[in-house]
């Protein structure tokens, strides 16, 4: 089983902790999907309303592992001090890192990702690049020292799936040791088990989830659907083929002609 | 003095950040701070000064993806 940093999930599913209708929904949606692990983010508070700290209390009595982004960072130098903000306010040192490279696909901007890799890495954080499937790309980060690879099925929010299947398929080819989660673009529970029938490692999602109309069923779902596509990966999936190979046996069939 | 607080003009009287957060309210919350785009760690807060103008960034937990 390929660990995350060194740690195994026994869930694969990672899920985002935004736009949920309300806290208590975002509670039972985490608990229905048996997510070990939350994404968070980090924002200005105020020091009258404190929102903060009311979130933060919901995480901890959650019980889940955290792992902070640096949403909308567009440089590296945003997304590394980001970066250092949310290691000493969560306590760990696991970051989603993310540097936005153009604003209408929420694309990476793969060059300030492997810059800002870089730089975490050397300090001590155990980096979760959100990047594209560009192998080339995934090499650097690699050399980065990212020992996780995080590739986006398709823009954030877009709930279109795996855009490229080609791509991811390769990806998992040629990085068989690395994990990889798919991060970004899920709609649907089938689109997260077919990244797990690639041989993907786990799928973080947020929007699929927090925006159905019944969140905490689709929490669900989606874990289910996570762990079919896990299961269908283990049993080694046939191989498709372009013509019909009938299934029912030929040989003693009745001439009726 | 005045400096920016999370982008918006404020006055405070303490000159060092541990003492800008106490005085704006801030203690006992799980917050990281940053002064002028930097990050300052929580326990250099208190060598840290400020100064008439700056940007004193004060960050907590919050919902993401």
């Amino acid at each position: 089983m390929r660990r995350f940093y060194g740690v195994e999930l026994e869930t694969r599913l990672l899920l985002g902790t935004a736009q949920y209708p309300s806290p208590a929904i975002l509670a039972r949606a985490v608990r229905a999907s048996g997510a070990e692990v939350v994404t968070v983010s980090l924002r200005r508070e105020s020091a009258e309303q404190r929102d903060g700290q009311a979130f933060w209390e919901l995480i901890r009595e959650l019980g889940v592992r955290v792992l902070p982004n640096t949403a909308g960072c567009h440089t590296v130098k945003e997304a590394v001090t980001t970066a250092h903000m949310a290691r000493e306010v969560f306590d760990t040192p696991w970051i989603k890192l993310e540097v936005i490279g153009e604003d209408d696909s929420l694309q990476p901007d793969l060059f300030g990702l492997v810059e800002a890799a870089a730089v975490l890495t050397a300090e001590g954080f155990q980096v979760f690049p959100y990047t594209t499937e560009d192998l080339v790309a995934a090499g650097r980060l690699l050399e980065a020292g990212c020992e996780v690879l995080m590739p986006w099925g398709a823009p954030i929010g877009s709930g279109l799936g795996l855009n490229n299947l080609y791509g991811l398929r390769s990806l998992r080819a040629h990085f068989p040791e690395v994990p990889l989660v798919v991060d970004a673009g899920i709609g649907l529970p089938s689109h997260a088990a077919a990244a797990m029938e690639l041989g993907y490692d786990a799928v973080l999602l947020n929007t699929a989830v927090a925006k159905a109309g019944d969140p905490v069923a689709m929490a669900a779902a989606f874990a289910q659907a996570i762990a079919a596509g896990q299961a269908a990966h283990a049993a080694d999936p046939m191989e498709p083929r372009d013509m019909a190979a009938p299934s029912t046996p030929v040989i003693g069939k009745a001439f009726l002609g | 003095m005045q400096i920016v607080l999370n982008g918006k003009p404020c006055d405070v009287a303490r000159d060092r950040l541990d003492g800008v957060l106490e005085e704006l309210g801030y203690q006992g919350a799980k917050v990281a701070t940053a002064v002028n785009g930097n990050f300052v760690a929580g326990p250099l807060r208190a060598e840290t000064w400020i100064k008439d103008g700056d940007r004193v960034e004060v960050i907590a937990p919050m919902q993401g993806g």
